[in-house]
């Protein structure tokens, strides 16, 4: 536990950066959230977005943003339309560029509705972070580790959310119903990572009443800490191969879940154990002084 | 060592039937050496028991959700304002068996129709997998549900069918309610619907001029009641007696409600996934899922040499077995569903690896091999069941299982929401049981050599 706020600096250099940008960039949520009309077609020729994009407004539609989605393919997003009037664009399309595009994906989704699933999504971290913190406090029945293990599931939350935020405004990574259920997840596993490692303390405490309580979380955490590793290795070789070989939809998706895994695993060790660390010493010192 | 050899069987068992129900539902088989030639398909039964009242039948396919197999989400809002607070509820569900019959006239297998009510909102949510023509389906089910009376014009004959009806002008607008009635003498259940003002006047005109003679009930251009006018009725009340069972009386309530109280929709969300998406996403998943499965049976079997390759063949078990329950239960499968599963391959590890960890420390400690083994079992596992409750209790919100409007009921969530679930728990079980059992049938067989 030496290097304990050389861990706490490591985190801070991930997080500080993605705080930045979220108040500077915010986050690009995705039209589940804000309504609207998202397109993919595929054409037989390479186009230039510029050439659809005047192409559209042309004819009065308002485009929010165009972008190579892959060989051929442009994705469209549009602001919610009706039903008979986001058809248009494709016979637009069709008179403007001389071929008719595959229909790829084709989306709509109301203002309200995505009103509601933002109101929906709240509910949920709520209620997920509600029962994973009962269930802390009620293993652990100690405020010390309740509140640190709270502290690491923050840790990870604002390095996903800061992530996304630079990946947002420089790739067009967005936040959607996906990215919540990742961030769900992450929490989840970084809960179940910080739990594993506080067990051990807790044995360890047990066995062995004399040692001072900072070389008895180092023994914990040099303990656990192959398992910590090896385990988190094998998601990540899953969430490696899906997100460099998988397919396009959830590549988003799986990064979500695959930086919330490397963070949880982090925060765990080098967040949740140190701050123990760092909480009993300031203890301490009140007690002598 | 009884119960040991139990559960080898059991293992070899559940393994073997996992197998037979993974396998896809024809295979080929071509093989030619020399004179000796064979060239057979062979093709795996369907499951179709049934004992008593409960039926399992099941064509063992793994069911694809719209992501992958193409196809549309469409939600529909109904506008509800002209509707009495009281019968909406009934309004929204006739809408819905209105619609399922629409669609299974258009010939979609399976569509998924859902009701939800968000706060004072109704809404059906309609799922429609491998359909071509979208645009005609959205048509199709945005029709409200409309009753009309008909009559037969006056030159017609004993021959007429139901093509031969002409419209009245009386239609569902002019019904106020139809309800359950009970013939006073027989104790048969009929139908008596109340008309309104001008309604009553219309259906008094009508049955005037067709006493004796055949006035139909349509309903979306479909005869559903032809009964045969005995007398004028002024009142505004009529009876329907036909043979109707208290069931056929209650449903065509329903619908007569729901054609009286036409409830006019509205599409708000529509996702389209066209056909090659799906089919590329599928492929591309299921071979990022071998190589990434590939890696973690090496890292394995090269961190934990046989312990691994023994936790290698528990997770190639729970691979078999998590397919096999894809398809009995079944769960439909989605894009974010697959990436579930994928996840849960890499943490079905996890039970083993605590394990092996706290094995490796008892043996460091001092311990016999054996003892040590039987100790890392049992002392791993406060933690792995610690570690699993909070994934669990998550799932649990995710899924969402008894449709808390509060609480989103997404389809993509959901899907992915169940394989994890469904992953963490069986890895428990292959984590712990299967593992157990054959470090304890070939470990220590080793030993002893």
């Amino acid at each position: 536990m030496r290097y304990k706020f050389l861990y706490f600096l490591l985190s801070a250099l991930v997080i500080i950066p993605g705080i930045i940008s979220l108040f500077v960039y915010g986050l690009r949520p995705g039209i589940d959230f804000t309504g609207g009309t998202l397109v993919e077609y595929k054409f037989t020729q390479d186009l230039k977005t510029s050439d659809l994009e005047t192409a559209l407004k042309e004819k009065g539609f308002e485009v929010s943003s165009i972008q190579n989605s892959g060989s051929k393919t442009y994705l469209f997003r549009l602001p919610p339309l009706e039903k008979e009037k986001a058809n248009e664009i494709k016979q637009v399309l069709t008179a403007k560029f001389g071929q008719t595009p595959e229909e790829i994906r084709f989306e709509i989704v109301g203002p309200i509705l995505g009103q509601e699933l933002l109101i929906k999504t709240i509910v949920a971290i709520i209620l997920a972070a509600g029962f994973i913190l009962g269930y802390v406090a009620w293993r652990f029945k100690n405020a010390k580790f309740g509140v640190c293990a709270i502290l690491a599931m923050f840790h990870d939350t604002l390095v996903m959310l800061g992530l996304f935020s630079i990946l947002g405004h420089f790739f067009g990574a967005e936040v959607d119903t996906l990215f919540v259920t990742a961030m769900l997840t992450v929490l989840s596993f970084s809960v179940h990572d910080t739990v594993v490692v506080y067990d051990r303390i807790r044995e360890s405490q047990k066995l062995l009443p004399a040692t001072p309580f900072e070389s008895l979380i180092n023994k914990a955490v040099t303990e656990t800490l192959s398992r910590s590793l090896n385990n988190s290795l094998t998601i990540i070789f899953m969430l490696l191969a899906l997100l460099l070989l998988g397919g396009v939809t959830i590549k988003w998706f799986v990064a979500a879940l695959l930086i919330g895994t490397v963070s949880g695993t982090y925060s765990s060790t080098f967040n949740a154990a140190p701050l123990l660390v760092v909480w009993h010493n300031l203890q301490n010192r009140k007690l002598k002084s | 060592m009884k119960k040991r050899r139990f559960l080898i069987w059991l293992i070899v068992l559940l393994s073997l039937g996992s197998v037979f129900v993974d396998l896809p539902t024809k295979i080929p088989l071509k093989f030619q050496f020399k004179k000796f030639k064979i060239d057979y398909t062979f093709t795996r039964p369907q499951i179709n028991w049934q004992s008593g009242k409960f039926r399992l039948q099941r064509d063992l396919e793994i069911k694809k959700g719209i992501d992958l197999a193409g196809g549309a989400h469409l939600v529909f809002q109904a506008e509800m304002k002209d509707i009495a607070a009281d019968n909406r509820q009934a309004a929204i569900e006739a809408a819905r068996d209105n619609i399922e019959k629409r669609i299974n006239l258009f010939g979609v297998t399976e569509p998924v129709i859902q009701t939800s009510k968000v706060g004072d909102q109704y809404r059906l949510i309609v799922e429609l997998a491998g359909v071509k023509d979208i645009n005609q389906a959205i048509d199709l089910i945005g029709q409200t549900a409309q009753l009309d009376f008909r009559e037969l014009p006056k030159e017609a004959t004993q021959a007429a069918t139901s093509l031969d009806f002409k419209t009245t002008g009386l239609t569902g607008k002019d019904l106020s309610k139809a309800e359950v009635d009970f013939d006073q003498n027989t104790g048969q259940p009929t139908v008596r619907l109340t008309f309104s003002a001008e309604g009553a006047k219309k259906f008094s005109e009508i049955t005037g001029r067709n006493v004796d003679k055949p006035v139909a009930i349509f309903l979306d251009q479909l005869p559903i009641e032809t009964p045969t006018v005995q007398e004028q009725i002024t009142s505004g009340d009529a009876i329907i007696s036909g043979q109707f069972t208290l069931e056929t009386a209650k449903r065509m309530v329903t619908q007569l409600n729901a054609g009286a109280l036409p409830v006019p929709i509205k599409l708000i969300e529509q996702r389209n996934v066209g056909a090659t998406l799906g089919a590329e996403s599928v492929q591309k998943s299921i071979r990022a899922g071998l190589i990434g499965l590939l890696m973690v049976i090496l890292f394995m079997a090269v961190y934990y040499g046989r312990l691994g390759i023994l936790a290698d063949i528990a997770l190639v078990v729970y691979g078999l077995i998590t397919l096999a329950l894809y398809k009995l239960i079944p769960i439909t499968l989605t894009l974010p569903g697959i990436a579930g599963f994928i996840l849960s391959i890499g943490m079905a590890v996890d039970a083993n690896i605590l394990i092996f960890e706290r094995m490796k420390e008892e043996t460091r400690a001092g311990k016999p091999r054996l003892v040590a083994m039987e100790l890392g079992f049992g002392r791993a596992w406060d933690s792995i069941r610690d570690a699993n409750t909070c994934t669990l209790i998550t799932c649990f919100i995710l899924f969402n299982p008894f449709n808390w409007s509060f609480l989103n009921s997404s389809g993509m969530v959901r899907g992915f929401a169940s394989t994890l679930f469904l992953g963490v728990v069986l890895s428990l079980f292959t984590g712990i049981v299967v593992t157990r059992t054959l470090i304890r049938t070939f470990y220590r067989k080793e030993k002893i050599k």
